[in-house]
């Protein structure tokens, strides 16, 4: 796991090209505090922090091909790498590391894009021939590993993360997209490829890019997550189940190769603790396990996770979190967000990764991906129980099923079945593309009461946002329409970047994540979908797949979703001192993102009452992080670039 | 009943609207339709006409028709005081 960053000068500029890499590639020196490595071509620049993991003592980049006319670097893990080069040396290519990245390059060299498709891992990967003059950048199918980039001055710029991009060059503007703002506050992340920052885009998740003398070409798609209709055939549940787990131990297995050890988060739920059974199970991969627990009861799974780890004898460690932790760390964990955020859930992420990098980890395993791929959110349910009474609206107890929804929390939206069937619009058009997020969204976009008019004029239809996707929603039933948009927007944009990899390399830790094995989603695509969530039961494949390896409490327990909480973190206990600063009503006007009257009415609601609804919730986490993004990404970025680096490798 | 309009038009402005502009609310504009108060919304609006009105709203009162606009709500807030 690593930190990249380089350029692509279109105009052959003779500038202190060095400089401008150690510029780049300082600021994310926690994604790879073991050393640096730099290689300066005619055209381009490639800059690398290195976190070993593969071929401790071999393995640095950038890494040259036999004749050094094609060069790598490479944040991520390619799993079948040890495959890949036996095959790669029996056609007669010479190795000079044992590490996957060296897979990768006489891989391209081969085939060129077309490598991409036995590459399974999670990866953003630049490589530059010299030969074509051409640098070609890839992201790993579901976006595990970031990649951003950004045009300026001549100058084609890249890296794992924007502040490297911002770093480059003093004079790259840095803005807030209006536009861009008004998605986060709607899907709680940006629905594409643009980000917060104007002109800072994201290569999307499965998709390469080619940059040439030419300029910069389209992004070309090379993966897509392949949900199909039912398949055809018939095949049982039990055949579906027996497949699956035996995927998921594969993956498993793959995810354990490194040359460190590697933990596993335990939130207590099914799918990390499926993870961490089957480590147990079919592995000898000693278990060292991590969680987080809360001083609050509402979000607290110690209990559960209590229960996991006494079944399988892990050595199990725990960070305690209370409100005023989350408040003490959100300004630095908005530093690495490096994006507005509308939930504190990444906070305790944070404090979690910061413990396993304690324990000397660096590597862990979790449960990421399989309420997206296997059909366990409540939001699929939610769809369905929806159709379920439009298919019959004269009912009277089908909206009773509404009730049963979200029991678990403390102010339940659905105590008045009316107005659940109301707020639900149980009425509407099932064949709609978005059918399943729209009462999301529409919750989420009451924020915008406190969007200034400059950032409303610019609002657009969320769908407009999210047009890159209509094709491929086409033909797809309502169920998987919403398991593909979860998986395309919040899933990749928020959950596998702002809380995901970002959170954990912060402190240096790498997640891998064996539900989000493309083998494993091709899979989970093909299942029926009244197999998936059979009547209200979600992930049902998944629980017949693991239930023998688990407590049968784990498996039939009530699905708890992960949350932190929200305004209660900032209000609950004591109020933190940033606040009068970050939402002073001088920099409310200074940035123009929100009515500072507005803001200070909800501050009074919230000093108030610390307990507030889903749009005041959403709206002060909201807020609150975009004016740090602003403060720290854009009035006072500044980052200190030593005048020598330490630990540096110079290949070139 | 012009009284409890003042009272709910600056209940609904401070709590849902923040610093929304008078005309952005309609006497009979739908709360729900409008994106106004969301289903966490009501239970909070229950809780103040509970306090400041010394009512109770039974669970089957908890509908749209007795609590979606203001003028809705005034009708209501009529009914159960007089």
């Amino acid at each position: 796991m690593c930190g990249i960053a380089g350029y692509y000068q279109f105009n052959n500029r003779q500038s202190n090209d060095r400089r401008t890499l150690e510029r780049m590639i300082y600021p994310v020196m926690h994604r790879g505090p073991d050393g640096f490595g730099f290689f300066i071509g005619q055209t381009v620049g490639l800059a690398h922090a290195r976190l070993s993991i593969v071929d401790l003592e071999g393995g640095w980049q950038p890494i040259a091909n036999e004749d050094r006319t094609i060069w790598i670097i490479f944040n991520g893990e390619i799993f079948n790498y040890p495959e890949l080069r036996e095959g790669l040396l029996a056609r007669g290519h010479t190795f000079s590391t044992h590490s996957d990245t060296e897979v990768i390059l006489h891989l391209y060299e081969e085939k060129g894009k077309d490598c991409l498709a036995d590459l399974n891992g999670q990866f953003a990967i630049a490589i530059y021939d010299s030969n074509k003059q051409s640098l070609f950048l890839a992201r790993d199918r579901m976006g595990i590993r970031p990649l951003f980039y950004t045009l300026h001055n001549g100058s084609f710029y890249f890296a794992s993360e924007i502040k490297s991009l911002f770093n480059a060059d003093p004079a790259l503007p840095r803005e807030i997209d209006p536009r861009v703002l008004s998605e986060i506050f709607t899907f709680w992340s940006p629905a594409g490829t643009e980000t917060v920052f104007t002109g800072v885009k994201q290569l999307l998740p499965g998709h390469c890019l080619e940059v040439t003398s030419t300029g910069v070409h389209e992004p070309l798609c090379y993966w897509s997550i392949p949900f199909c209709p039912d398949e055809p055939g018939r095949r049982s549940e039990q055949e579906y189940a027996a497949e699956l787990r035996e995927l998921l131990i594969d993956s498993v297995r793959l995810r354990l190769r490194a040359d460190v050890p590697v933990g596993a988060y335990l939130s207590g739920g099914l799918d990390s603790s499926a993870i961490t059974s089957l480590v147990k199970h079919y592995t000898k991969n000693p278990l060292k396990t991590f969680s987080v627990t809360f001083a609050d009861k509402v979000y607290d799974e110690a209990k559960e996770q209590n229960e996991m780890v006494d079944y399988l004898g892990t050595d199990h460690h725990q960070v305690a979190c209370s409100y005023q932790d989350i408040a003490a760390v959100f300004p630095q964990v908005i530093w690495h967000t490096e994006t507005p955020i509308l939930r504190t859930a990444p906070a305790p992420l944070f404090l979690l990764s910061k413990l396993v990098r304690r324990n000397q980890y660096k590597v862990v395993l979790t449960g990421e991906g399989a309420d997206e791929v296997l059909g366990g959110y409540d939001i699929f349910k939610e769809a369905k129980v929806r159709a379920f009474i439009h298919a019959q609206p004269d009912s009277d107890l089908r909206p009773q099923l509404l009730k049963r929804l979200y029991p678990y929390l403390a102010m339940s939206p659905t105590k008045s079945a009316e107005y659940a069937r109301r707020f639900f619009a149980t009425d509407a058009d099932v064949s709609d593309l978005f059918y399943g997020h729209r009462p999301r969204w529409k919750t989420a976009a009451g924020t915008h009461v406190f969007l200034t008019d400059h950032v409303l004029a610019q609002d657009r239809d969320p769908v407009q946002g999210l047009g890159y996707l209509q094709n491929d929603l086409q033909g797809l039933d309502f169920f998987n329409r919403a398991q593909y948009l979860e998986c395309k927007v919040l899933m990749a944009n928020y959950l596998l970047s702002s809380q995901g990899d970002r959170m954990a390399m912060a402190n240096s830790v790498e997640g891998r994540f064996p539900f989000l094995d493309h083998r494993v989603v091709e899979f989970a695509g093909r299942i029926p979908t009244h197999y998936k969530m059979k009547a209200l039961n979600e992930k049902n494949v998944l629980k017949q797949a693991v239930a023998d390896i688990l407590p049968t409490g784990t498996v039939k327990r009530k699905k708890q979703p992960y949350m932190a909480p929200d305004i209660l973190s900032f209000f609950g206990e004591a109020e933190p001192d940033y606040l009068d600063y970050y939402l002073s009503e001088s920099l409310l006007t200074e940035a123009g993102m929100f009515k500072p009257k507005a803001v200070d009415k909800l501050l009074g609601k919230c000093r108030q009452k610390s307990k507030q609804g889903f749009k005041e919730n959403m709206a002060f986490v909201g807020i609150l992080s975009s004016q740090i993004v602003y403060d720290k990404m854009i009035k006072n970025f500044k980052i200190d670039t030593p005048e020598s680096l330490d630990n540096v490798k110079v290949v070139s | 009943m012009a009284d409890n309009t003042t009272k709910i038009r600056t209940f609904i402005f401070d709590n849902f609207l923040f610093d929304a502009e008078e005309d952005a609310l309609e006497n009979d504009t739908s709360f729900l339709e409008q994106g106004i108060i969301d289903s966490t919304g009501v239970l909070e609006l229950v809780d103040w006409l509970e306090e400041e009105f010394a009512i109770s709203v039974a669970d089957e009162e908890l509908v749209p028709e007795n609590l979606d606009s203001v003028n809705l709500l005034s009708a209501y807030i009529t009914r159960k005081t007089s």
